[in-house]
């Protein structure tokens, strides 16, 4: 039984939804970064946890991003076959995204 | 022989978790582009594989969370007025231009990049179990998971980079000290 499910071809929508719910996730810990550097309620907001600061709540909340990108996409793609080439560069721009907003020279033009 | 408390976690988050961390990556990229590359050989076990990348994902998991609530706090607590800053490392970099980039640019840089390790390596390692050698199957799948662990790698290179500097420059230190050994004089 084990043998057969292993060599049933899966289709590609689950592996699909977990690249692009990583992009997100990068993306929006880019984003809650820079908001929390440059709205002052916006930080206070992310102080979730006193001893660390707004760095708790930046990335806490990014985290919740990324996890309810990837069920939200899991659930929509699991059984289906996408698109892959533009869920993927989707996700690649994404990821780049987040690494651009995270370097504090680029965050501090925007 | 001394360490202190403060400065054992360090060593834990930076060269148990976060160096260890590096150290795979090269072992998870060669194996992860060699076990799923498009060939007509039967497909090997991907079990070990799908346990070294679960172990990366705990070491990833397991820096970035040390370094966010166990020492960071130490690293931007504010001094009481008078005191001297030598266990306040954030204000001892702030506290004179030649040493200020450290924070602004190293540490403001280091404190969010790190966790897009974690991130991008749950996912490939969640992939691979799922596929396992049918990664073979979706070269574009398969090139996405490569790329992302790429990205951990880079990720984790450049906070590990700033946090080593970082440490050299202003040290997190205090708390219990732990004797190691006795040494002789």
């Amino acid at each position: 039984m084990s043998s057969q499910t292993e060599n049933l071809p899966l289709t590609n929508g689950p592996g699909a939804a977990a690249v692009l719910a990583a992009g997100i996730g990068a993306t929006a810990l880019g984003v809650f970064a820079v908001l929390a550097d440059t709205l002052p309620a916006f930080k206070k907001l992310m102080i979730f946890s006193s001893p660390t600061g707004p760095l708790s709540g930046v990335t806490t909340s990014a985290i919740i991003v990324w996890l309810l990108a990837w069920a939200v996409l899991e659930w929509r793609w699991k059984q289906k076959t996408v698109a892959i080439g533009p869920v993927a560069i989707a996700a690649f721009v994404l990821l780049a995204v987040g690494l651009l907003l995270t370097f504090p020279p680029f965050a501090d033009l925007l | 022989m001394e360490i202190t408390m403060r400065g054992l976690w360090t060593l834990i988050h930076g060269m148990g978790f976060g160096a260890l961390y590096l150290l795979a990556c090269a072992g998870a990229l060669v194996e992860l582009w060699r076990m799923t590359r498009p060939t007509t050989e039967p497909p090997e076990p991907s079990r070990w594989l799908g346990i070294y990348l679960l172990t990366m994902t705990v070491l990833a998991w397991a820096a970035v969370l040390t370094g966010t609530y166990v020492i960071y706090p130490w690293y931007r607590a504010v001094p009481p007025a008078g005191v001297a800053l030598a266990d306040f490392p954030q204000a001892l970099l702030r506290s004179n231009a030649s040493t200020v980039g450290w924070h602004t640019l190293g540490m403001e840089w280091k404190e969010h990049v790190a966790w897009l390790t974690p991130v991008s390596i749950t996912m490939a390692a969640a992939v691979f179990l799922r596929y396992g050698w049918q990664l073979r199957l979706h070269p574009e799948l398969r090139r996405a998971v490569l790329i992302f662990t790429c990205a951990s790698f880079v990720s984790a290179g450049i906070a590990g980079f700033w946090g080593a500097m970082i440490n050299k420059v202003a040290p997190t230190q205090g708390g219990q000290t732990i004797r190691i050994m006795q040494g002789e004089k």
